[in-house]
């Protein structure tokens, strides 16, 4: 196995202990995700977590602001989970179209709605590799 | 409560508490009430619902015990974490239930003083 150096160790733990931000205007770009809802100043909202589920009951167990939730639930409770989560950003994935009633929600509570052809997996590597973090 | 000058991270988790009590008596209920008790240091929440009750109240408070339906499934719920969340969210706990009669929650929360 090839040892790695001081110097690469170093590097290595600097660039973990980062806090990588990005604009969701950026995320979506980076995935090629349609915006559903957002207007330029929520897109230039900062996130810095992604939490990846199904179940709103676990959304609801995350303690982590600037949270980008990537979903294949698309409900109407989604974006209400969402709301009493301050979870600005949904990313709804393996080509689940938004409800109108979900966009009408989500546009009366500032929030940006996503939609994503891939699957939720590959939603999630891309964004881990991009920087975005696990909550835990 | 962001009228009220409510400290962040107490908004949440009073958010979250009530949004898990709402959704047992949506879903496990026939009829319910959800009431909010607001003083200047702690805000108490009472509901009232009937319905199916629990049966084993220790039991339901335990991580990913559920009776869920597969239809409560499909809509995102009952992965057994809704009791145990309400009471990690909440300073005081406090859960009375009859089988096919009914539930009875009170939760306090202390809130932390704004500076």
């Amino acid at each position: 196995m090839k040892k790695i150096t001081d110097w690469q160790y170093i590097c290595m733990l600097i660039l973990n202990n980062l806090d990588l931000i990005m604009q969701i205007k950026e995320i979506a770009k980076t995935l090629d995700a349609t915006i559903v809802v957002g207007d330029e100043a929520t897109l230039s909202t900062e996130v810095k977590y992604g939490f990846a589920t199904d179940l709103l009951s676990d959304l609801l167990k995350i303690d982590k602001n600037k949270t980008l939730l990537i979903t294949g639930l698309a409900t109407i409770q989604t974006i209400r989970a969402a709301m009493v989560m301050d979870v600005g950003a949904i990313l709804l994935v393996r080509g689940k179209k938004a409800l109108p009633e979900m966009i009408e929600l989500a546009r009366q509570n500032q929030m940006v709605l996503m939609e994503y052809k891939g699957s939720m997996f590959k939603a999630c590597g891309i964004l881990y590799q991009a920087g975005i973090s696990p909550v835990y | 409560m962001h009228a009220r000058n409510i400290n962040p991270r107490d908004s949440r988790r009073i958010a979250v508490a009530i949004f898990e009590v709402e959704t047992n008596i949506i879903l496990y209920a026939t009829q319910g009430t959800i009431s909010v008790l607001f003083d200047n240091d702690k805000i108490t929440v009472l509901a009232r619902d009937e319905g199916m009750g629990i049966a084993d109240v220790a039991l339901a408070m335990r991580e990913g015990y559920t009776t869920a339906s597969d239809d409560i499934r499909r809509l995102g719920f009952g992965a057994g974490l809704g009791l145990s969340n309400i009471k990690k969210n909440s300073d005081i706990t406090w859960i009375s239930s009859i089988v096919n009669k009914g539930t009875q929650i009170v939760l306090i929360f202390f809130l932390t003083l704004v500076l």
